[in-house]
Order: C-alpha cells, then sequence, then structure tokens
C-alpha cells in the first residue's frame, strides 16, 4: 500500500526549513531529491569499496567493478534493453545527445535533414545546430500548437527520404507534455531513419520498454529519478552503437594502443573514456531499485491525482493562466498570473518555503510561441501531497495580493 | 548627501521592517513608484540581459555629477533599482566607481544578487559603474 507519509521519511531533505517555512518542493522537474537508500549507498561504496574499476587485480577494484556492471545490468533491466553493452554512462543527458550528435557528423552529408520539435530544451537544440554548421545538413522543426503539443500533421510532411534522424523528447521539460513518441518511431524508422529519445522528463514517471518501442537511441539522467547528478545514460541500439565513432579518446576505450594505431575497446567501454562516476552509477543503479519497489504505475497514479487537484486549485485563481494543456501530460503545471512576470511570484513564493521554477526553462521557443517572458513551473512528485499543493494555492494568492 | 550617508539612511528605514512582507511590499511599492525611463532610452542597446527579468539603464551626466533612469519587467526588480538608483545618482563618477554594495547584504536582499537569481541586478550593478568609468575617463 502507497502511503506518501511513509515514502516522505526515505527523504532527509523533506524535513528542512527554508525561509523558517517548512520546504515545498516543487523543482522535480530540475531535480529529483534523493532517497535515504541512494544516499545509503553512496555512504556505502565510499566506506567500503572506493577503487578505480576495471583494471586493478586487487579485490576491492573487483568488488567496485562488480557492483558498477551490477548497476548497468539493473538500468538494462528496467528500461528493458536487450543487451547490457547497449547502455552507456554519461555524466547526463547533454552528454549523451553530444555524444550522438558527434557520431553523426561522420555519417551526415551536406543534403541530409535532421528533424526536432518546437518542445525542446536548449540542450536538445543547440548540439543539432552545431552538428548542422558542420555537416551542412538542414535542420527542421516540429511546430507546436495553443495547447503545448505537437503538430503530428506537420511532422508527417517534413518527414522524407532525406531525414537521417529525429530528436523529440518523450515528455516536455516546460510544460510536461507527453509526445506521441509510439507513432513518431515508426513513422520515423519507415522513411529509414534513426530516432533518438530524450526520457529526462519522462523517466521519472513512465517506465519504457526500449525494445518493445524499437527506439534507436534513448538517453536520460540519473537526477530526474532520485539518483545523483553527475551521472546518466546513453542507451544505443547495439547495430547503431558499433557504428557511430568513439566520442573521447582516453584510458579504459581502447583496446590496444601503439604509437602507429590505436583499435578501440568493444562495447560499452568504446564510449566510456576516462575512470567513470563510478558511484554515481551504481547510486544510479540504487535509485531505479527504490522507484521500482514502490512501482511505476502507483506512481503515474498518485502523480496524476495531484496533477488533476493543483489544477483545478490553481484555476480558482482569477487570473491565472495553465500554458500547456494537453490531455497527456506528466505532473507539471507552468503558469503566470495576469500582468505579473514570473520572477516576482518565484521571489514571494521562495519567502514561503516553495521552490519553484521561474524563467523559460531553458526552452525560450516555446516561450516564444506564447509571447511570454517565461512561467512559474511547479512540478510534482510521488512525494509530494495536497497539503502542500495547498500552501502553493495560498502562496500564489499571497504573491498576486502583493504584487497587483 | 555622500552615498555612504544614503546607503546608512536606507539601512535605517528597513531596520525598521519586522519581516520579509514588510521589505518586500516595500520593494514592490518603490518599483511601482519608479519613474518611466524615457521610452527612447529603453532600446536592445540598453538592456542588460538577465536570465529571467530584462533591466534597462541610461545614463546622462549634468554639471560634474551623473543621473541614472532604469526600467526592469519585474516589479520587485524594479524596487532594487530604485534604491540604486537612490543611491547612486547624482553622484559624481569617481564616487560611484569607489562604492561598495554592501548595503544590500544589510537591509536583507541578499539573495537578489546571487548569480543563481540572474536577474540582471548584479550585472546592472556593473553596468552603473562602467558607466562612471566612462564618463570619468571623459573628464580626464
Amino acid at each position: 500500500m502507497f502511503k506518501v507519509e511513509d515514502i516522505r521519511k526515505d527523504f532527509p531533505i523533506l524535513s528542512r526549513k527554508v525561509n523558517d517555512k517548512p520546504l515545498v518542493y516543487f523543482d522535480n522537474a530540475a531535480t529529483s531529491q534523493t532517497p535515504k537508500q541512494v544516499i545509503d549507498t553512496i555512504v556505502d561504496y565510499y566506506s567500503n569499496y572506493n577503487a578505480n574499476i576495471h583494471r586493478g587485480v586487487h579485490t576491492l577494484s573487483q568488488e567496485a567493478t562488480d557492483l558498477y556492471e551490477q548497476a548497468r545490468h539493473k538500468i538494462q533491466a528496467h528500461f528493458n534493453a536487450k543487451f547490457s553493452h547497449e547502455i552507456i554512462f554519461t555524466s547526463g543527458t547533454t552528454h549523451s545527445i553530444n555524444l550522438v550528435a558527434n557520431g553523426f557528423s561522420s555519417i551526415l552529408k551536406k543534403e541530409d535533414e535532421i528533424i526536432v520539435s518546437a518542445l525542446e530544451h536548449h540542450s536538445n537544440i543547440v548540439p543539432w545546430q552545431m552538428l548542422c554548421e558542420r555537416t551542412g545538413a538542414t535542420l527542421k522543426v516540429i511546430p507546436m500548437n495553443q495547447e503545448g503539443e505537437l503538430v503530428i500533421s506537420e511532422f508527417d510532411k517534413i518527414l522524407s527520404e532525406k531525414t537521417k534522424l529525429v530528436f523529440v523528447n518523450h515528455v516536455s521539460n516546460a510544460l510536461g507534455t507527453i509526445n506521441p513518441i509510439e507513432y513518431l518511431i515508426e513513422k520515423t524508422h519507415q522513411f529509414g531513419a534513426a530516432i533518438l529519445i530524450d526520457g529526462a522528463q519522462s523517466c521519472p514517471h513512465i517506465k519504457p520498454d526500449l525494445q518493445a518501442l524499437n527506439v534507436d537511441f534513448y538517453v536520460t539522467s540519473a537526477h530526474k529519478i532520485c539518483g545523483p547528478t553527475g551521472v546518466g545514460m546513453l542507451y544505443g541500439k547495439e547495430e547503431w552503437l558499433k557504428k557511430l565513432p568513439p566520442y573521447q579518446g582516453g584510458g579504459e576505450m581502447i583496446a590496444e594502443v601503439t604509437f602507429e594505431k590505436t583499435t578501440y575497446a568493444d562495447l560499452p567501454h568504446k564510449f566510456e573514456a576516462g575512470t567513470p562516476n563510478i558511484c554515481g552509477g551504481i547510486a544510479f543503479g540504487a535509485a531505479i531499485d527504490y522507484m521500482n519497489a514502490i512501482g511505476f504505475n502507483t506512481i503515474a497514479s498518485y502523480e496524476n491525482d495531484l496533477l488533476e487537484y493543483a489544477t483545478n486549485e490553481l484555476l480558482k485563481i482569477d487570473g491565472l493562466k495553465i500554458y500547456g494543456t494537453s490531455k497527456h501530460k506528466t505532473a507539471v503545471i507552468s503558469f503566470n498570473l495576469e500582468n505579473i512576470h514570473p520572477y516576482d511570484v518565484g521571489s514571494i513564493l521562495d519567502k514561503l518555503g516553495i521552490a519553484v521554477r521561474t524563467g523559460h526553462h531553458c526552452a525560450q521557443p516555446i516561450m516564444d510561441y506564447y509571447k511570454i517572458p517565461g512561467t512559474v513551473r511547479a512540478s510534482f512528485s510521488f512525494y509530494n501531497t495536497k497539503a502542500e499543493i495547498d500552501t502553493l494555492v495560498n502562496g500564489v494568492k499571497k504573491a498576486k495580493m502583493m504584487l497587483s | 548627501m555622500t552615498i555612504e550617508n544614503i546607503q546608512n539612511e536606507i539601512i535605517d528605514e528597513f531596520s525598521m521592517f519586522e519581516d520579509w512582507e514588510e521589505r518586500y511590499q516595500y520593494m514592490i511599492d518603490l518599483g511601482k513608484d519608479l519613474p518611466l525611463i524615457d521610452t527612447q532610452y529603453k532600446t536592445d542597446s540598453n538592456i542588460i540581459k538577465g536570465c529571467q527579468s530584462k533591466v534597462w539603464v541610461h545614463a546622462e551626466m549634468t554639471d560634474g555629477k551623473l543621473a541614472f533612469t532604469a526600467d526592469s519587467d519585474a516589479i520587485i526588480t524594479k524596487g532594487i533599482i530604485a534604491i540604486l538608483i537612490r543611491v547612486f545618482s547624482n553622484q559624481n563618477p569617481k564616487d560611484i566607481i569607489e562604492a561598495n554594495t554592501d548595503f544590500i547584504d544589510k537591509i536583507g536582499l541578499k539573495e537578489h544578487l546571487s548569480p543563481t537569481r540572474a536577474n540582471g541586478l548584479v550585472s546592472m550593478i556593473k553596468q552603473l559603474k562602467m558607466y562612471a568609468v566612462a564618463y570619468q575617463t571623459q573628464l580626464n
């Protein structure tokens, strides 16, 4: 049985105060909080296992290597990848995306096209722009509509034989819209192109089956899913990962080195140059265990309940407008008060101990579409409560009163 | 009045507020009352781009004293601008260059100067001082 009061006990940070008020943490889309099970894993690693991996013959190194590779298997199982070597540890989503973009720079030709969506985070736009500058390829954009959804009929029009790569987030970080990735994947494959899905915003809410989705690449960060910062993953189908050249040179990614020629190591090590974030990888595995012990169906249904409650309560405030009104959303509410700057609202909420995100959420094209400087974004997690939402609603009312 | 005198006066005023709400309400009211910048100066070249709120600044020199006008799209930012203008306007460039801004900490608004707020205020203070440096160079 899911009891939020018990869940909250797992998260030490939730009992702290901010500006003398109990912390209400609604910035989960930026980073999730860390349960003590994951914190304990980190402490345990540095207390008992810390060693460099994959090369030492000594016991400590072997134990650390085993823990790290076990984590890779946990991640493989969770996302249902076919092989564990299809899971590449990276420093996070941005690193993963850059790794793929860099790989495609040796594949793309001048006449080729890449498609991205209008709902992307800057980290999902800039690497592709840089790739197009390097290769001369063209960047095409799937437009969005007033509800904050992708206009799929437009995607159908811009997709062609020239398309080599499609890049879409599963869930928009600024609005919470869940994109129809099943359709996008199938359609992309009809034209022989590859598709990369960014799962950074969806993975805390939706457990994807990568083989069933038949996606070519999938990326995410551990810190979105109750793990530590500075570690993430790239999933790539074996055939694609074999095709892409290595991203960085260094130790661990080589088979043999002479000054005449170096041969690269097999997957996954080909893409894991240097000493990785060993503890981070192991803690990523622990975070996946933690989430699965609660269960993703349980998490999704509880969070949907929070989303519905918060949407209804916030909309009772006069002059409050929600951006991103798709029926298919994760627990994210982006909103503004009429004639009030989101920065001002965020400043007042902070004084009340409520952590929200304000600004353009690194998704300026979306803000330009709505012609607004930014929004206030409240994003909920399974450890949040309706009582906290009441605190937010009262805080927004207070901000409105003070700022009008 | 010297810059330091004005800063002390502001610290005194703020010491009368009992909690953050009174402080913020005062700032918001200052923001609302901030004289409008002449629209001809509210141009892209006068904009200081912060991540979240925009700040425009214009400077003019009369009889060896610098006067500033400014604006922002966020009201709390405008309130802080009003305070900065009160401190730095109608002063000679040399004093502006040498002035410190520790008083912001003393009136409990330190968080607005944190780079994570990215509200353009740190850049604004820099910009005020840059104007002062530019005009000081002219005087020399």
